[in-house]
């Protein structure tokens, strides 16, 4: 368990952000927000559309410079300088291929310059091509491309000259579920490759939680969480945390003295009890994984009695729905496990939770 | 953790200060050949001749003196009755051309678009042919003179008719099939759907072309002078005040008259602007007509009947050109042709036109693309940008003879250090320029929207020079545009009279004034034939646009093909 929680040794601090605040007018997208982010990491920020991810993201890459606060790469004062004077390569959500120039002129765009003779550039562009797996496109508009295949140029441009620096602007939202997968674990493989740092924006926390190595939770302009995948799943920082990355089932309870919850007659414990004032009101969530049904519940201190309200069945599971007491709680049962229970509607189940994974908040 | 919230200074890169400085020029630029001429018309309409401040003086003169009020009556109400004749007809000429089967389209379209390409004198020339007092068809007018209202009114829905179809067959263009599926399932009948889902989405074209046309009859100089007769209109008597009085206070204040219909139906436009919302989505399935011959062969004789009109009015003007003495002697001849009879500047003044439109097109295209690019794609924060956008659209709503005024005022006088320009032919250059500006720069607006907004984001991450990407991306897709805003140019600085008739010096006249000029001094043979060459001359030049755009779509727009 221990192991699991615990985060990857960071490499040396790359990037730093100190108190960003950014201002649009009046409104405040970013409030004072601070983090580090480690060479090698490939961290995403995480939240809801309009919580100021792709903010800060463009904030890093100087394209709405900070209104106050500072900005480091690799030891460098970057929060004032212009996009150009930057060391970064950007994939945009829209990838802004140049639709008139081919995949190759694409990827070669930014080579140039005495850093790039012609030779040492059409080279570099070559191996590029090889690294996406374009070679047979290498000739084609983006037009002639399918959406996939755009992203992997718009990838492969941004890298061309080596930037310390990989940002990735919902590099994946606009393709269809199965490329998506697919896309993910390359550009996780492409970046571990090459080690470059990583910042991707994203709103599908199952993406983030796949291949990030850290994930900044954000929400209205502040972060709610920095944390691995797990601990973001496992120990959410706050009831957003908890309701936004995963699923979970939530209710209002009251706390109670000894580490119990209680929601209407029905009385749970729960670890996080311990850090709340007794008699407050809370917000309780619970993952339909760690729901135990039946027989498997048994063995639980506390187990209670509950209606099942309806069955979903989700092929690897099922999702059973549960009332109790005026509460509802989902629980994830294994479809061979299901079969044992004989469950259907309007049965009574035995339920229990591991005190542990019974997550509480203080309601606000 | 007690570090201070310091604000931070973004630094500007280079991309950013050149993109801050292109827009600087471009203010400056709006602000000294549109803002400062148009606010010193304003200024000598309340000074007397010697520039002293007579307050409300020339105002109170121009309403007591009984030929101005009755030429701003005259002005309105026959710019009312064209508009009134000229939009249903060119809504039922693009009704054909965009919500039926009838044959010929591409042909109607073509030659709908002939009188855009020669001057505003050619249909009153060809009237005068017809209708004159040694015209053919005279007997039809039942004892009515050409001469005035009538002859001002027939000549000016020729002239302005293409301009409202254009409009309109834009607005009918874009029709939502989906929408007409769903009215026939909801058992709707023809008439229901023409008022509910037709009229109703066609609204702001049909605003839009009457605010066109009132606007282009109420400013318009070359036909009242040429078939206007003893009728006076507020063009002609600005004319009058300026260069026949030299009254030039007395020229701005009917100048700012004139501009009161102009700014009207500006606002008129904008309002109704904002209240079209938006006919087609993304997901819009285009509208495709079916055959129906009860309303195809209407709308078809409707469509050879406007054609044939438009092209016997051009062949009228042509043939005319041809004939040795109308009507008496019919015998064809060249020497209409032969200018230098006529004009001393003969045929250098078509040599000067074509000089004077391809500059104007040439710096125009240049200066309109760069600005709209700036304003589009360069910093948008300060009072600069939207002072320098609202400066861009601001031409529309004035008329070219007030800009021709307000500049003839503002750099002819003596203390202006810019006043070596005038007489010039870069004073007509860029008085056209500025005249025709606003049509252009929505065109270029229109074209660099179509772009992804992070380009410039891109190109800057990649250390790629904003002026690179400008020149390998920007350009070539947009060139279809440039293109068009470059034979825009070519053809209203080849064809305008009101903007440039005030300006032109004794070395820089127009082809389009030498028409003027010719038919002042009763040689209309030779005026018409002065106004073919002209109308030549566009039409060669849109026969090369065309045949061009074929050889720059495979060159430039390869890429659009899947």
């Amino acid at each position: 368990m221990l192991d699991l929680l615990a985060a990857k040794e960071p490499g040396p601090v790359y990037l730093t952000v100190e108190r960003v605040t950014k201002k649009f007018g009046t409104f405040a997208a970013l409030h004072e927000v601070s983090l580090t982010i480690g060479e090698g990491e490939f961290v995403s920020f995480l939240g809801p559309s309009g919580c100021g991810k792709t903010t800060l993201l463009r904030a890093i890459a100087g394209l709405d410079p900070a209104t106050t606060g500072r900005i480091t790469q690799a030891g460098r004062d970057i929060t004032a300088l212009p996009p150009s004077e930057r060391d970064f390569g950007i994939v945009f959500q829209s990838y802004a291929l140049f639709p008139n120039l081919t995949v190759t002129e694409n990827i070669g765009y930014g080579l140039r310059g005495p850093d790039w003779p012609r030779d040492k550039a059409r080279a570099r562009v070559a191996e590029l091509i090889a690294t996406v797996g374009l070679e047979e496109h290498a000739k084609k508009y983006p037009s002639q491309l399918s959406g996939g295949q755009q992203q992997r140029v718009a990838l492969a441009r941004a890298l061309a000259n080596r930037p310390g620096l990989l940002l990735l602007d919902e590099p994946l939202s606009a393709l269809d579920a199965i490329v998506r997968q697919r896309l993910r674990t390359e550009i996780r493989a492409v970046q571990k490759a090459l080690g470059v740092t990583t910042i991707m924006v994203t709103h599908d926390q199952e993406e983030a939680l796949s291949i990030s190595d850290r994930i900044v939770v954000m929400s209205q302009g502040r972060i709610e969480q920095i944390g691995t995948p797990e601990e973001v799943y496992r120990t959410p920082a706050s009831a957003f945390v908890a309701s936004f990355v995963g699923r979970a089932g939530s209710f209002e309870a009251t706390v109670e003295p000894e580490g119990m919850l209680r929601a209407g007659n029905m009385s749970i414990g729960s670890d996080a009890v311990a850090s709340l004032t007794p008699g407050a009101a809370a917000r309780a969530f619970i993952r339909p994984e760690d729901v135990k049904l039946g027989a498997e519940a048994e063995a639980y201190p506390g187990a209670f009695m509950a209606i099942v309200g309806g069955i979903e069945f989700l092929g690897p599971f099922c999702r059973v729905h549960l009332l109790v007491e005026g509460v509802t709680l989902e629980a994830d049962v294994p479809s061979e496990k299901m079969r044992a229970l004989h469950l259907d509607s309007t049965a009574r189940v035995l339920v229990a939770v591991p005190a542990n994974r019974v997550m509480a908040y203080p309601h606000v | 953790m007690a570090l201070p919230a310091l604000a931070v200074r973004p630094r500007a890169g280079t991309d950013q200060r050149l993109m801050q400085g292109a827009l600087l020029l471009a203010a400056a630029f709006l602000a000294v050949f549109l803002a400062l001429p148009l606010g010193w018309l304003l200024v000598r309409a309340f000074q007397d001749a010697d520039g002293a401040f007579v307050g409300l003086a020339n105002f109170a003169a121009y309403v007591t003196t009984p030929s101005l009020a009755v030429s701003a009556w005259n002005s309105l109400w026959v710019a009312s009755l064209t508009t009134a004749l000229v939009v249903p007809l060119a809504f039922c000429f693009a009704y054909a051309l965009t919500r039926s089967r009838i044959p010929g389209k591409p042909v109607f379209r073509a030659v709908m678009l002939l009188p855009v390409l020669a001057p505003s004198l050619l249909p009153a020339l060809a009237l005068i042919y017809l209708f004159g007092n040694q015209g053919m068809l005279r007997d039809l007018l039942l004892g009515h003179s050409i001469y005035g209202p009538i002859g001002i009114v027939i000549a000016q829905v020729f002239y302005c008719f293409p301009h409202a179809a254009l409009i309109l067959s834009v607005a009918l263009a874009g029709a939502d099939g989906r929408l007409y599926e769903a009215a026939a399932a909801l058992k709707a009948g023809r008439g229901r759907m023409f008022t509910t889902i037709t009229l109703p989405s066609a609204t702001y074209g049909l605003v839009s072309a009457s605010v066109v046309v009132f606007t282009l009859v109420v400013t318009d100089f070359g036909i009242p002078k040429v078939i206007g007769g003893q009728f006076p209109v507020l063009a002609t008597e600005v004319y009058k005040q300026v260069v026949g009085q030299q009254n030039f206070n007395m020229g701005a204040v009917v100048g700012i008259v004139l501009l009161l219909p102009a700014i009207a139906a500006f606002m008129l436009e904008r309002w109704a602007q904002g209240r079209q919302a938006g006919v087609l989505s993304g997901r819009s399935v285009p509208y495709e007509p079916k055959p129906r011959l009860a309303r195809d062969l209407p709308l078809l004789l409707l469509c050879l009947g406007v054609a044939a009109a438009l092209l016997a009015v051009v062949g009228t003007a042509a043939w005319g050109s041809f004939i040795r003495f109308w009507p008496y002697n019919l015998a064809f001849t060249w020497a209409n042709y032969d200018f230098g009879r006529f004009d001393s500047a003969g045929w250098d003044s078509l040599l000067l036109s074509a000089r004077f439109a391809g500059l104007t097109a040439l710096c125009g295209t240049a200066i309109v693309f760069l600005v709209a690019y700036v304003l589009e794609r360069g910093v948008k924060t300060g009072a600069l940008p939207p002072l320098v956008r609202f400066a861009a659209t601001m031409p529309l709503a004035v008329p070219g003879l007030v800009l021709g005024l307000s500049y003839i005022l503002f750099f002819n006088e003596p203390s202006n250090p810019l006043g070596f320009l005038y007489g010039t032919l870069a004073i007509l250059v860029l008085n056209s320029l500025v005249h025709f500006y606003t049509v252009c720069h929505l065109t270029a607006v229109t074209a660099i929207r179509q772009l992804d907004p992070e380009f410039e984001s891109a190109s800057a991450s990649l250390k790629v020079p904003v002026w690179i990407t400008f020149w390998r991306v920007t350009l070539p897709i947009c060139l279809p545009a440039i293109l068009e805003i470059f034979v825009y140019l070519f053809v209203n600085a080849m064809t305008t009279v009101s903007a440039v008739i005030f300006l032109y010096g004794p070395d820089t006249k127009p082809a389009s004034i030498a028409v003027v000029h010719m038919d002042e001094a009763g040689q209309s043979s030779a005026a018409a034939a002065m106004a073919c060459t002209i109308l030549a001359v566009n039409v060669a030049l849109k026969l090369v646009h065309v045949g061009m755009g074929g050889a720059i779509d495979r060159w430039t727009q390869g890429w659009r093909r899947r």
